[in-house]
């Protein structure tokens, strides 16, 4: 727009300023806080002003989808050329029972598989460990053994089907068991696909899922990323994760901040273990929440596209495009689930899960209404899946790339999410990298004072919740949910009593030595724990023996 | 602020404890705030307790609250353990309360199980200080 132009128009929009103020002498402003979820104050209209005042460029700021800096999206022809892929989180209960889980999610039209781990599996722990009593297949599927994880993947062939796992502290073993079985298959290296969550950084920031020692924990991560970008080329080595962050209490521009501030951690070390950027970086994903604010969500996923690929050109000289690309998974927000009046929580996914394809996400797990009361049903994640089908075929909003690109409103808030990601990046920079950032408890801490600030607004209705501080209604009859059985601990344990005296101990004493060799010599530990599943050692067998040389983490209990 | 006529919010302590392997805290650490904000003595025992590390801390920082929570369906298991515990160290007046992720259909058998109160998600802050200020054992 010309100056002469754009004097006319602010010249204009003062005085419909005026105007407009007076018409509230008449119709004042609803109370209420117009603001968005994280507090970022919303104008009540934007003009190409706003733009120009936040130095908009369109080349330079959002260019083509498929092009840099990919503010609109990573893949050319957008969703007309691939549609997101529907990635429903599943497990529960026994091996059998989430492989049974998976078969049906696969005929229902599912075209990737996502793995949910109990939280034994997720410390650690095998199923018969005393920590783990009354949590096995609670969470998510256990697995203990390799015999598991034969299970969990029977009669699935592992070449033709993406499949990711979520799990972090024990990542490197899981994997190991996971390459086993896709290995027994016969399954070529190159085409083994699929995501490892991996990020281990975050856990310490929010999910709290660790084992060891930070600095050990990074290693193993980084062991993984570098076996895999020479053994396994089309895995996905860690998937860093905002999710888990702002489910803890994260604002939006926290969980961009955070998780992008945790990729470049990744970065850093395998660059100081000598790989080369455009090697491992193209094979780096993310996993962001979709949370209710709908216009705040869609600036986020534009604005971490735009960050990661001009931090990977101009900080570490990337060239590859893919090393540029953002790729990310998205989860429609757990906490924004109520457990009053639960069917209201399909509408709330469903404008979730528009925002994160109005974002431009690559996949997506949409909620099921359930999931604030127990892991859902098979009727409630058949709902959840037909909202993103709905959404991709119905709706049209998949026929157009990025249309909300060239919103005055949506590019300024992609701006302003941008520009305030990038102040919390520089503080971790300053502080010496996102390691030591947490060592501090800085993230930790600025997360636990939004989370209680939110929860304050909450309690002054400055902010609402349907149906739990707002528009109350006595509970009708309560939901069916999914119940997991106190058997399935006990056959668990039965299990891994019998694979105790089956496997032969010389192969498993042996291999268990040479993965604790490896750790003390601080080798790349994907080889010699590979060989230790083989041989039937435990999940656990393998964390303890590396606990022995690495240590525990311990937080101090500080709110 | 108003006190209780029983006793004087000061003076209560509360153990907020997060038993098991569960690692969601933003609900712990949001109470423990809250109650530290509202008066009381808060001990926050941090993630990945036993039932023994909760009921050892329990003793060591004389309570007279206990307040669990747990959002991993873990609380059958757990619960009894550490009510157990509670009275074997001698703490049964203590008010035992939990949060969390537990069904409607398990709220029962918590109960039986010596739990005096189970919030449930949605449960406003004001509440479970009322709750507390009301509730709390008296001692000597």
């Amino acid at each position: 727009m010309s100056d002469s132009k754009m004097d006319q128009l602010k010249k204009a929009q003062a005085e419909w300023e005026q105007r407009m103020i007076a018409g509230e002498k008449k119709v004042p402003q609803r109370d209420g806080c117009f603001t968005t979820l994280s507090d970022m104050e919303v104008p009540l209209l934007s003009t190409p002003a706003d733009l120009e005042a936040s130095g908009f460029d369109y080349m330079r700021d959002l260019g083509f989808p498929g092009e840099f800096p990919y503010t609109r999206g990573v893949q050319r022809n957008m969703y007309r050329g691939k549609l997101w892929t529907m990635r429903q989180f599943a497990g529960f209960s026994s091996a059998k029972e989430t492989n049974e889980r998976f078969k049906m999610l696969l005929e229902q039209g599912q075209n990737g598989l996502s793995t949910a781990f109990d939280m034994p599996t997720l410390m650690g722990y095998d199923a018969d460990s005393p920590k783990s009593k009354g949590e096995v297949g609670k969470c998510g599927v256990a697995v203990s053994s390799l015999e598991d994880m034969e299970e969990l993947y029977a009669g699935i062939p592992l070449g033709d089907v993406t499949t990711s796992m979520t799990i972090n502290g024990p990542a490197i073993v899981i994997l190991a068991m996971y390459f086993a079985v896709a290995d027994k298959q016969g399954v070529p290296h190159h085409k083994v696909k699929g995501t490892l969550q991996n990020d281990i950084l975050k856990e310490y920031i929010a999910q709290k899922e660790w084992l060891f020692p930070v600095k050990h924990a990074v290693d193993l991560v980084t062991d993984t990323i570098e076996f895999c970008t020479k053994e396994y080329p089309n895995w996905n080595t860690v998937s860093i994760s905002g999710y888990h962050i702002r489910e803890a209490g994260a604002t939006a521009v926290q969980e961009l901040a955070f998780t992008l501030a945790d990729g470049l951690g990744y970065v850093e070390e395998c660059l100081k273990r000598g790989m080369k950027i455009d090697d491992f970086a193209p094979r780096l994903s993310f996993f962001f929440d979709v949370h209710n604010d709908f216009f705040e969500e869609i600036a986020k996923f534009r604005a971490a596209r735009r960050i990661w690929a001009r931090l990977m050109r101009e900080r570490y000289g990337a060239k590859d495009p893919k090393s540029l690309m953002l790729r990310t998974h998205a989860q429609t927000a757990g906490v924004s689930l109520t457990a009053q009046q639960p069917y209201n929580n399909i509408v709330r996914v469903a404008v979730q899960a528009l925002a994160g394809i109005l974002g431009g996400t690559n996949s997506l797990h949409t909620n099921s209404m359930d999931e604030t009361l127990a892991l859902p049903t098979q009727e409630s994640v058949m709902i959840a899946l037909r909202t993103q089908q709905i959404i991709a075929e119905e709706s049209g909003v998949a026929n157009i790339a990025d249309p909300l690109g060239g919103s005055y409103f949506v590019e300024a808030l992609t701006n302003r999410v941008e520009k305030d990601a990038l102040d919390y990046i520089r503080r971790i920079d300053e502080m010496g990298g996102i390691v030591a950032a947490i060592e501090n408890g800085f993230p930790q801490a600025e997360i636990a004072n939004s989370a209680y600030h939110f929860q304050r607004q909450l309690e002054a209705k400055q902010k609402v919740m349907v149906g739990v501080n707002k528009y109350k209604a006595p509970e009708a009859k309560r939901m069916d949910t999914l119940y997991i059985d106190r058997s399935v601990e006990k056959n668990q344990i039965q299990k891994l009593a019998e694979l105790r005296t089956k496997r032969s101990p010389q192969a498993y004493a042996e291999t268990i030595r040479k993965v604790r060799e490896a750790a003390v010599a601080g080798q790349n530990l994907c080889g010699p724990i590979g060989e230790a599943v083989k041989a039937y050692a435990t999940l656990q067998e393998v964390c303890d023996t590396l606990r022995g040389v690495y240590g525990e983490y311990r937080e101090t209990g500080s709110f | 602020m108003s006190t209780s006529p029983k006793v004087e919010p000061n003076k209560i302590r509360v153990l907020v404890a997060k038993p098991g392997l569960d690692g969601h805290d933003r609900g712990a650490k949001v109470i423990a705030r809250a109650l530290r904000d509202a008066g009381f003595e808060v001990i926050y025992t941090g993630l990945h307790q036993t039932p023994e590390m909760v009921v050892n801390a329990a003793v060591e920082e004389d309570v007279h609250v206990v307040g669990l929570s747990i959002l991993s369906g873990a609380h059958n298991a757990l619960v009894p353990e550490i009510k157990e515990g509670l009275n074997k160290a001698g703490l049964t007046d203590c008010l035992f309360v939990l949060g969390g992720i537990i069904p409607d259909e398990d709220i029962p058998e918590m109960k039986k199980q010596g739990v005096d109160m189970v919030f449930t998600p949605g449960t406003s802050l004001t509440d479970v200080v009322e709750y507390i200020k009301k509730n709390a054992p008296v001692r000597a």
